[in-house]
């Protein structure tokens, strides 16, 4: 068994503003393969999530593995709308770095 | 005589807000697309430019865009649709757009040709008297029904046109189209379900075509794609001599900046895109089948966009460097803090601290507890009903970060690094007071279409 980085096996790993009062996260694979190893794997899962980023899981309104584009999608809502006074990220799109250190571990 | 396919072609995915790339369009245009449509606005950037009615894009990049598309469409007589003008498609917006049209027409010595326009804002006494008549503005992404007080609080509202208007307007028999708000897709889909395309072909066509190349790979905006639409399919192709539409990029392409890949919300019904069957149809194109459309049960209803200002703001900045300091800087902050509600107790205002080096980007989203920087970058927001009183507790609020209070700090000249000793006016503040739908009895009523000739 060994583990890997999700920013060793995802091609895309994204944040950005799903309209005004949520942000979006994509984690997107080339290959199949990738995909289903790391959907199998657990370790992207909306409770994970939600201990990764300190946060309830009611906040996580969608949580979707779409398999057409090979992608793990989620969605939660913002505290404030985007672009309020005390907002830091008017885009959403730096929320996703702590993504890309999850541990994947690989059957080898 | 129903057509057995048209061509959209798809410039830019927001019209202005960085300029279209000419080459990829004259290939496109080349191919004598149909239609030629753009969306031009989004509520990605933020509250203010609605709030302020202002544009987040460059003029002369929003003209440079207008005019290749109207010169290609006017010298091939087809359609040119634009949605959501100047960014926010606010009156003032829309006015603008159309004046840019009617100045480029004189320029290029254009033959006459008819331009229609539509208005989004919505008045806020109208939104009243259906509230008064007990309707409920019902709230998206979690919201709550709109209350009167946030309604009060909001200074511009737009409401986001379906393919009603742009599908009426051609009727008038429109050559150039200048939209308000308008959801991106309908500005694609409304000359294919006019046209007698299936609706959720046409759908799926303004959805694949809204972002311009996003849907296509490698990574590169502001280059044109073609959507061909008949009645079994869709199809979108790159015109970019190095870029393709594949299987990956447009199945991609339907998640992003929205929380769920398989729903899009339109006035009229949902776009399902649960079934889709994305296929490699040739090198550079990707071919799409499946899509479903679900018209809405009862009365249409329309999304309404508000924008509220908050209040006049300023900006400080102070950099740390001593490592006590920054051990305690939850302290510091407090210290500032106190300092201006001493002041300014009882009154209205807002004071945000970003501490850069510690949470500065994600705040509480941060999962890095421990701040392992050697030095810390402040950035201080001050917001209140005046210009004096936002500017004088952005100054206390950030001036006491170099009084700051610590009993063993060594530093006792001044526990803050100053890039300039003054605070910074910025914009003001802005909120998005509304983000709701409206149920409408005539899918038009919010929008009243204009036509007019120009050129010749």
């Amino acid at each position: 068994m060994k583990v890997l980085k999700l920013s060793e096996l995802a091609k895309t790993i994204r944040s950005k503003n799903a309209g005004t009062d949520k942000i979006t996260f994509d984690i997107i694979f080339r290959e199949k393969e990738k995909y289903e190893l790391v959907k199998a794997s657990g370790c992207i899962t909306k409770q994970k999530i939600a201990e990764l980023y300190g946060i309830d899981e009611s906040r996580i309104c969608d949580f979707v593995e779409f398999d057409p584009a090979y992608a793990i999608k989620f969605t939660i809502y913002r505290t404030r709308p985007s672009g309020s006074p005390g907002e830091s990220d008017i885009f959403g799109c730096q929320q996703y770095p702590p993504l890309l250190d999850l541990e994947i571990p690989i059957k080898t | 005589m129903s057509k057995k396919q048209i061509r959209i072609l798809s410039p830019n995915g927001h019209l202005g807000f960085a300029p279209t790339k000419e080459e990829s369009f004259y290939i496109g245009a080349a191919t004598k697309p149909d239609y030629y449509c753009c969306d031009s606005g989004s509520d990605d950037i933020g509250p203010t430019p609605l709030g302020a009615d202002k544009c987040a894009s460059h003029y002369e990049w929003q003209k440079h865009d207008l005019e290749l598309m109207l010169l290609a469409s006017r010298e091939q007589g087809v359609p040119m649709i634009i949605g959501s003008a100047g960014d926010t498609g606010s009156n003032s917006r829309v006015d603008m757009f159309v004046d840019i049209i009617k100045d480029l027409a004189k320029k290029h010595n254009l033959p006459k040709f008819r331009l229609a326009y539509f208005y989004s804002e919505v008045d806020k006494n109208y939104i009243k008297e259906k509230m008064n008549q007990g309707i409920a503005i019902k709230g998206l992404d979690g919201r709550k029904d709109l209350t009167l007080e946030e309604l009060d609080r909001t200074d511009r509202i737009v409401a986001v046109a379906g393919v009603h208007p742009f599908i009426k307007a051609l009727d008038m028999g429109a050559d150039v189209i200048i939209g308000g708000r308008s959801s991106d897709c309908a500005v694609f889909a409304a000359p294919a379900i006019r046209d007698g395309f299936p609706e959720s072909l046409a759908y799926y066509l303004g959805k694949v075509l809204e972002c311009a190349s996003f849907c296509a790979e490698p990574y590169g905006a502001k280059e044109t794609v073609i959507g061909t639409i008949t009645h079994e399919d869709v199809k979108v192709t790159a015109m970019h001599p190095n870029q393709r539409c594949t299987v990956a990029s447009v199945a991609g392409h339907a998640m992003y900046e929205r929380s769920n890949p398989f729903y899009e919300y339109v006035a009229g019904g949902m776009l399902d895109m649960t079934n889709c069957v994305y296929e490699q149809y040739d090198e550079k194109t990707c071919r799409i089948t499946g899509p479903k459309f679900i018209p809405v049960e009862g009365k249409i209803t329309v999304k309404l966009e508000g924008s509220g200002k908050v209040g006049e703001r300023y900006i400080g900045i102070a950099g740390i460097r001593d490592p006590y300091t920054i051990k305690n800087i939850d302290k510091v902050i407090q210290w500032a803090r106190d300092q201006v509600e001493e002041r300014f107790a009882g009154k209205e205002y807002q004071l945000h601290y970003r501490i850069f080096g510690k949470n500065g980007v994600m705040g509480d989203l941060e999962p890095i507890k421990e701040t392992k920087s050697h030095e810390l970058c402040v950035i201080v927001e001050g917001v209140a009903p005046t210009k004096e009183m936002a500017e004088e507790i952005t100054m206390i609020g950030t001036r006491q970060i170099f009084y700051a209070r610590l009993p063993e700090v060594k530093g006792t000249a001044g526990t803050a690094a100053f890039v300039v000793d003054e605070v910074l006016p910025a914009s003001p503040a802005y909120t998005w007071t509304m983000n709701h739908i409206i149920p409408v009895d005539d899918p038009l009523e919010l929008f009243e279409i204009k036509i007019i000739e120009v050129g010749g």
